[in-house]
């Protein structure tokens, strides 16, 4: 509350003030908005990175999957970090890139969804919803030059419809029956492709996870930034569960054969 | 400068490739795009529309950076909505191309990174299309093609519209206008020869035509994928004709 | 009113020369002449109840909402100023979302309540400002487990585990005193707390009421939530009934 009077206004008098300039605190400045404001930085590279987010469209809604690990640069420095987030209950989002944005997205989306709920108004928010909000907040963020880097993905179910759509860090989205970010937009995409394109309504959630489990193996043996321990999220009309993690059983006799890897021969 | 400390910079655009183009006739108007959405060698979507119906006779097609594209569109319909609401009709196509420049130019220094081409039915009935660059230079032309594939069907575009490097037979002249069939296939020919030769181009096709006010279908009830958009009766018609285009 | 007319009743910054603020005592006025609110704080939740006055009947049935969701766990009911029980509601929001950035943790109770009182006790400091003509009652579960507050206009604010305000609290609290409220259920508190309005609604004075309803507890999954509208309907009922027999 201001109780500096002069801060209060004044009825508008023509006599004296014609054209309102009175409280000059209300006038409009265009300088710099602090001693600082020229110091101030904002994000121009990832720092703490999580890798490619997999998700597919199958007979009763949405399955999405993501490894436990947060890099930094290639150390491999959390291994128990979670990359799938609920938001509500027929909505999941997963990311790629910067870990501390991700997180911050996510107390973002919280208090949305808590507005929401204050309402009271029977109306709840659904995964369309909330992928057009990030929309627009990863947008005016790269307008700002201080992007949240991010590369998301958002699916769930609502009214009987299933949704599955990306948005970046750029404020670029689409939708597909699949989509994968970073590295496996390069590896798994390909594959989750070839499994679900044109069957995305005859698919069960078996074959579905038979299609995610396999294209996260390919992945833990591509993606130098990932790691054999990973969740999957599923979303139907019946809600959404992100399972706990899960480790990928992997077999590296093969490589003993290969030169640069193996012992030497010769 | 050595020893000058530099920074890189986040680079706040990026290229999605795809194609549109429109071709106005006498009275009727074509607006058609790929929909095919990609970043560098990766398909990001095989279904993205780039091509949108503001009014029932005003059609925009936009093409570069998607973010930027969608946005702009955004805006481009809240404009409309409002005029709708102060004015009780919808704005004349001049007057929205007049507008796009306006709201493309109001980002000079920090630009919308996309082509625009508005196509439709003026208000004395001739169909139209205005091009514009990222800024808001416009003009009022027959026919455009923007884009990655760009460069591939202008000329085409050029030749077969504006008969250049054509001679007519002695004793005949090239039409003015050419009938809807006839710029249809044209307009089909563009985008699977550009398919055919761009990496960007290619998934799926749409196709909208505007008809003026009171004019039969021309051959358009024939055509295969076809559906009306239009939302009243007595004005000017929309339709859309989707097409499959090659996938790899 | 010994006050009126002394000049120490025109502004909330001005004490009486007895060490009274006239201006908050009238902003208890405006509470006293609401219709009743109560909170009940039992075993497994808590229940909110509010005798909505109708003051006309063109007004559309669930308008003008006495009882507010402030976050996922806490709710709050007012008796006093419509407008100025949204306002604090509004603040409570902010308060509680606040809270939930700073610590990343979902507000207790009692900062909740410790936060609206000090904003509420803010607008008896200026000759500017006039009191909020309205008492809160904040209800919950949160960690500690179910919890109930009332903030009064002077910015005090008291725990309880059986609250009343407005016209009826008189009579309300008596009824309350009577149950046993740490072996009551939450669903049986809705019962009751429908009685409870339904009994001090003076018919004599008021026409007409709305009987408003919301809860939190395991059956809520410890949302704030309206009591759903098969529940309130039978509580209802039974508190009609049940006003029969008592006369």
């Amino acid at each position: 509350m201001d109780h500096f009077p002069t801060s209060w206004g004044r009825p508008r008098n023509d006599a004296i003030d014609a054209y309102g300039t009175y409280p000059i605190a209300q006038r409009p400045y265009n300088g710099p908005k602090d001693a600082f404001s020229e110091g101030v930085q904002h994000t121009q590279q990832p720092i703490v990175t999580g890798t490619s987010v997999l998700a597919i469209k199958f007979k009763d809604g949405v399955m999405m999957a993501a490894d436990n690990l947060a890099s930094y640069g290639s150390l491999a420095r959390f291994k128990d970090v979670q990359r799938l987030y609920p938001v509500g209950t027929h909505t999941v989002i997963g990311a790629g890139g910067d870990m501390s944005d991700f997180q911050y997205i996510q107390s973002m989306l919280d208090e949305l969804m808590i507005d929401e709920f204050c309402a009271q108004d029977g109306h709840t928010l659904g995964p369309a919803e909330i992928h057009e909000y990030l929309a627009q907040v990863m947008y005016a963020r790269r307008s700002k030059m201080n992007p949240l880097w991010n590369a998301l993905l958002v699916g769930g179910v609502k009214d009987g419809k299933s949704f599955l759509a990306f948005v970046d860090l750029l404020g670029t989205t689409y939708t597909a029956s699949t989509l994968a970010t970073g590295y496996g937009a390069h590896i798994a995409q390909p594959l989750l492709r070839s499994a679900v394109e044109t069957h995305e309504h005859e698919l069960t959630e078996a074959q579905a996870r038979q299609i995610i489990d396999d294209s996260m193996k390919v992945l833990f043996y591509r993606d130098a930034r990932s790691i054999n321990k990973y969740q999957v999220a599923t979303i139907t009309a019946a809600g959404s569960s992100i399972s706990d993690s899960i480790t990928l059983e992997t077999t590296w006799d093969f490589a003993e054969g290969i030169r640069g890897y193996g012992a030497q021969t010769e | 400068m050595p020893g000058a400390p530099s920074q890189r910079q986040f680079n706040p655009y990026s290229e999605n490739g795809g194609t549109i183009l429109a071709i106005a006739g006498q009275d009727f108007s074509v607006i058609a795009g790929d929909t095919r959405q990609s970043e560098g060698y990766s398909i990001q979507t095989r279904y993205a529309p780039k091509v949108f119906r503001l009014t029932d006779r005003a059609v925009l097609a936009v093409n570069g950076f998607a973010a930027d594209g969608n946005m702009f569109v955004k805006n481009v319909k809240q404009r409309l909505e409002w005029y709708r609401h102060a004015h009780a009709k919808d704005m004349p196509l001049r007057a929205i191309a007049r507008l796009i420049q306006t709201m493309l130019y109001a980002r000079r220094f920090f630009p919308y990174y996309v082509n625009n081409i508005l196509g439709g039915i003026e208000e004395d009935g001739t169909g139209a299309v205005y091009s514009f660059d990222p800024v808001g230079s416009y003009e009022r032309e027959a026919c455009r093609a923007a884009g990655a594939a760009s460069s591939l069907v202008q000329p085409f575009l050029d030749n077969q519209i504006y008969y250049k490097n054509q001679l007519a037979a002695t004793g005949t002249a090239h039409p003015a206008h050419l009938p809807l069939p006839s710029v249809l296939a044209i307009v089909i020919d563009s985008f699977t020869s550009a398919t055919e030769r761009h990496i960007e181009v290619g998934d799926g096709l749409e196709i909208f035509v505007v008809l003026a006010r009171g004019r039969s279908l021309q051959g358009l009830e024939g055509v295969k994928g076809m559906s009306e958009l239009t939302t009243t009766d007595d004005g000017e018609r929309v339709f859309v004709v989707r097409r499959e285009l090659k996938k790899d | 009113m010994t006050s009126i007319g002394t000049g120490y009743d025109l502004s909330a910054s001005t004490y009486s020369p007895d060490g009274r603020i006239f201006q908050v005592e009238y902003a208890n006025k405006a509470v006293e002449n609401s219709g009743t609110a109560i909170g009940i704080k039992c075993k497994d939740g808590v229940v909110l109840a509010v005798e909505k006055l109708i003051h006309s009947k063109l007004l559309v049935p669930g308008a003008n909402r006495r009882i507010q969701t402030v976050d996922r766990h806490i709710g709050l009911a007012t008796a006093g100023l419509l407008a100025d029980g949204r306002h604090i509601s509004n603040r409570a929001r902010e308060e509680a979302s606040n809270h939930r950035d700073f610590y990343h943790a979902p507000p207790t109770l009692k900062a909740l309540a410790d936060r609206l009182g000090l904003y509420v006790q803010a607008y008896t400091l200026y000759s500017s400002v006039r009191p909020f003509g309205i008492s809160t009652i904040l209800a919950g579960v949160d960690k500690s487990g179910p919890s109930l507050y009332v903030v009064e206009p002077s910015g005090v604010f008291y725990g309880y585990n059986g609250a009343a305000v407005g016209k009826g609290r008189q009579l309300a609290k008596t009824e309350l005193e009577k149950l046993k409220l740490a072996e009551l259920s939450t669903r049986e508190a809705v019962f009751e707390a429908a009685r409870i309005i339904y009994l001090v609604h003076d018919d004599a004075k008021e026409k007409d009421f709305e009987l408003e309803m919301s809860w939190i507890g395991d059956e809520t999954k410890g949302l704030h939530v309206p009591v759903p509208k098969d529940l309130l309907d039978e509580a209802d009922a039974k508190a009609k009934a049940a006003l029969e027999t008592f006369e």
